[in-house]
């Protein structure tokens, strides 16, 4: 096939090139500049994109003899992924950027501009999976090692995206594995630390940089019954499930910890409580999509009409690095419109609007959906 | 695990990026590997450093005559930006110490960055104020312009800086009425003239040039040599400081074998100028009739090129430079396409993460952003054959249709840059 590699300068992406040229793959390494102003040196042990970065990924392609080129998205990555990001804190969501990259960037823009360019397939230094199932179809599933796994980034990716997705390093054992590989092959990308977070915010300060990139609007802390606690800087320095830096003088009647259980961009209002109403068992997402072939109990559902399709057993993930918890998931319409709900086994706390669940069965990713409601199910409570 | 690959490089290639760097002449090499072997430092006294001087004066003399000037107006640097950076900040310099009003600079809106980033460092660090001189659809600058700024703010200009000859669309700018115009307002004037050298006639005793840069591997020499021309008269202030070598005003030991190589490159390109010239305008013409032939849809950049006779007398365009913009294409795109097809040329400009952009002197030139972003130089050298210009016009359609449904990916419309 003809493999387009994504090489950000790091290790993960040098190797994976590396084994699809072993794959026997015809291989054009490409790197994507997405920084409007590239720094010319990478500082530190965190973020990526400087020029530094994209003359490591040069030089890995040498050495394995491959094409290279630069190309620029940083127009789209300023308007798909930056400027989304700000967007959605303004309106008191906690986004994933890195997942809207890799919606949006790497298996949109470079893929389409790669498949026009008469390549089969975008490769990348994933910790992920995919397998066929009997059918030949592509199915995308976690990676051999759990710690380093990023199935839960690539959740976004469709049926269509994941038939021309490679990612080389699915069955690696671990990271050091990786390492050891890279010296041995003289990339001498082997000892670069690994980037973190969020490439754009390099010294990892989400808050501080919002400030820089936000018009801060001062509002009120308040209680869920709407008194009135304090005074906030701006809203998007607050997460759900928050504790610390609230800065209200007055404590609770309770005397216990009062922590951030939701954002009201309408009324620039933070509302906050006790932890007990932080924990919910109810999600549900909006603008789902299947990696690869969708649930039997939502295909199977008429596609014209309001209604609930019969439930299915997953597990389900809110956040990169989280645990998956078992849950039952179906799939509804509200004016036409999808919506993804989740129902908890057990209840989790601090899961905020805005954030990304994916949905497994075993090592299976089944589709995602962006979270826009999360409640503890009081009737079922009641009922009780 | 296997070895490193060789990957699947097309041959033969064939070279169409005469305009970032041209492949040395066997004369520049013959005389390189001559003074490197000797050695020498051309400062000392004894026999080994009066024969590396010797390397090194005479390739000071042929770039002299090839100027039309006298040795010692030609400094010796490590390349064009170097002379560049010299001129401005030591023409600049010198007249504002002289006069502080004089804290103005003039330049095109399409100078190369070695001039531009200069001038831009001193307006940050050092009080000077820029004067854009605004230029045409095909790249010119207008001399009545220059004329009304001279009226207007002619004390306080330090000085003017315009490129002989543009590096991405090949336009000639109007040099001697100008360096005229400075002439009789006493302003100082610098010519880039990188891209100029030994492609059209330059004479750098036109009066009013003050200095002019070049060079050596733009023409057949070796990269990490260039020269500034600055006569007597031209008062310039240091820029590096040491041993006082090439007149104080650029110390550091003399690359020898580089100045011999320059030298001998600019003899053999002088040799048979005009022939060279004729052969290289009729290439393009050949390469822009087939491009237009081919995609009707790509708009040739810069000034229509008249007849070679005509071309040779009174150069409107560099005569190795086609420059092209596909519609709906993104200029990257199309490197690639013609990369894997086995043609190498350039989108024009690359900022320092070799990122294409669109370019600072198509949108000058008022180019809209979208169309800017699917340029393409083609530039021919001394080494151009025909069957260089029949590769490419093989690869063009399909490169085009290709990169025409890739589209557009990487720009967002109306996006701000």
């Amino acid at each position: 096939m003809r493999v387009l590699a994504a090489m950000s300068g790091g290790v993960d992406s040098a190797v994976a090139a590396a084994r699809a040229v072993d794959a026997g793959h015809d291989v054009t390494g490409v790197h994507l500049a997405l920084s409007r102003t590239p720094g010319t040196l990478r500082t530190g042990a965190r973020g990526c994109c400087t020029i530094e970065d994209s003359r490591d990924a040069w030089r890995a392609a040498e050495k394995l003899g491959i094409p290279y080129y630069v190309w620029d998205f940083s127009e789209r990555f300023q308007a798909d992924v930056v400027d989304d990001f700000v967007a959605e804190y303004a309106a008191g969501r906690t986004p994933n950027p890195c997942m809207r990259c890799n919606e949006k960037i790497k298996f949109a823009a470079l893929l389409e501009k790669a498949l026009a360019l008469g390549f089969d397939a975008v490769c990348t230094g994933h910790y992920a999976k995919v397998v066929e199932d009997a059918d030949g179809r592509k199915e995308l599933h976690r990676a051999a090692d759990w710690a380093k796994d990023q199935s839960y980034v690539l959740g976004v990716l469709t049926a269509e995206q994941l038939e021309h997705a490679i990612f080389p390093l699915a069955e690696t054992p671990s990271k050091a594995q990786v390492r050891a590989e890279a010296e041995e092959r003289g990339l001498s990308v082997a000892k670069k630390p690994d980037s973190h977070d969020i490439c754009f915010i390099p010294d990892g300060d989400t808050r501080g940089w919002l400030e820089d990139h936000m018009e801060l609007a001062p509002g009120r802390i308040v209680d869920s019954q709407g008194t009135e606690l304090g005074e906030h800087r701006g809203a998007h320095a607050y997460t759900v499930g928050q504790r610390r830096g609230l800065h209200i003088g007055r404590p609770a009647p309770d005397g216990k910890p009062r922590f951030v259980l939701e954002i009201r961009p309408k009324t620039n209002e933070v509302v906050v409580g006790p932890e007990a109403l932080l924990s919910i068992d109810v999600m549900e997402g909006i603008r789902p999509s299947w990696a690869g072939l969708p649930p039997r109990e939502v295909a199977v559902m008429p596609e014209d009409v309001d209604g609930r399709s019969d439930e299915f057993p997953v597990t389900v993930q809110v956040r990169a690095h989280g645990d998956p918890a078992p849950a039952r998931a179906w799939l509804t319409r509200q004016d036409g419109q999808p919506r993804l709900c989740v129902r908890l086994d057990e209840p989790q706390r601090g899961v905020a609007p805005g954030q990304t669940m994916v949905l497994y069965q075993g090592t299976r990713v089944l589709g995602q959906a962006t979270i826009d409601a999360a409640f503890a199910d009081r009737a079922a409570a009641a009922a009780s | 695990m296997g070895a490193p690959r060789i990957g699947p490089m097309p041959t033969p290639r064939v070279y169409m990026d005469h305009a970032a760097t041209t492949d040395m002449l066997p004369e520049a090499v013959e005389a390189y590997v001559a003074q490197a072997q000797r050695g020498g430092n051309p400062a000392s006294l004894h026999s080994g450093g009066r024969s590396a001087r010797m390397a090194l004066e005479t390739g000071r003399d042929s770039v002299a005559a090839a100027l039309n000037a006298e040795p010692v107006e030609i400094i010796l640097t490590s390349g064009g930006t170097e002379a560049d950076n010299m001129a401005v900040l030591g023409l600049f310099r010198a007249a504002r110490d002289a006069d502080p009003r004089r804290t103005v600079i003039a330049l095109s809106t399409v100078e190369h960055h070695a001039v531009s980033e200069a001038a831009e460092w001193l307006a940050t660090h050092e009080g000077a104020e820029l004067a854009w001189l605004e230029v045409d659809a095909d790249g010119r600058v207008d001399p009545d312009d220059l004329r009304e700024l001279l009226e207007r703010r002619g004390d306080e200009l330090a000085l003017v800086t315009v490129m002989w000859a543009n590096n991405e669309v090949g336009t000639v700018q109007p040099i001697a009425e100008l360096a005229a115009l400075c002439d009789r307002a006493g302003v100082s004037f610098h010519v880039d003239a990188v891209q100029a050298f030994c492609a059209v006639p330059v004479d750098a005793h036109l009066p009013g040039i003050s200095t002019l840069a070049v060079s050596a591997h733009k023409l057949g020499g070796p990269m990490g040599v260039g020269a500034l021309y600055a006569p007597r008269t031209v008062t310039l202030a240091a820029t590096s400081f040491g041993g006082g070598q090439e007149r104080s005003v650029r110390s550091g030991t003399v690359n020898a074998a580089g100045a011999a190589a320059f030298g001998a490159a600019v003899d053999a390109a002088r040799r048979d100028a005009h022939a060279e010239f004729v052969r290289r305008t009729q290439l393009r013409d050949t390469l822009v009739a087939g491009i237009r032939e081919r995609v009707p849809q790509a708009v040739l950049r810069g000034p229509e090129p008249g007849a070679p006779e005509d071309e040779w007398a009174h150069p409107t365009r560099l005569p190795g430079n086609a420059h092209f913009t596909f519609p709906g294409c993104e200029g990257d795109s199309m490197l690639f396409l013609f990369d894997a097809a086995g043609v190498a040329l350039s989108t024009g400009s690359a900022c320092n993460a070799g990122v294409p952009r669109a370019s600072h002197v198509l949108l000058a030139m008022g180019v809209p952003e979208d169309a800017a972003r699917g340029a393409q130089r083609f530039s021919l050298g001394h080494s151009s054959t025909p069957d260089d210009v029949a590769a490419v016009l093989a690869a063009v359609a399909e490169v085009y249709e290709r990169a025409h449904t890739a589209g557009l990916s990487g720009h967002v419309p109306g996006f701000a840059s």
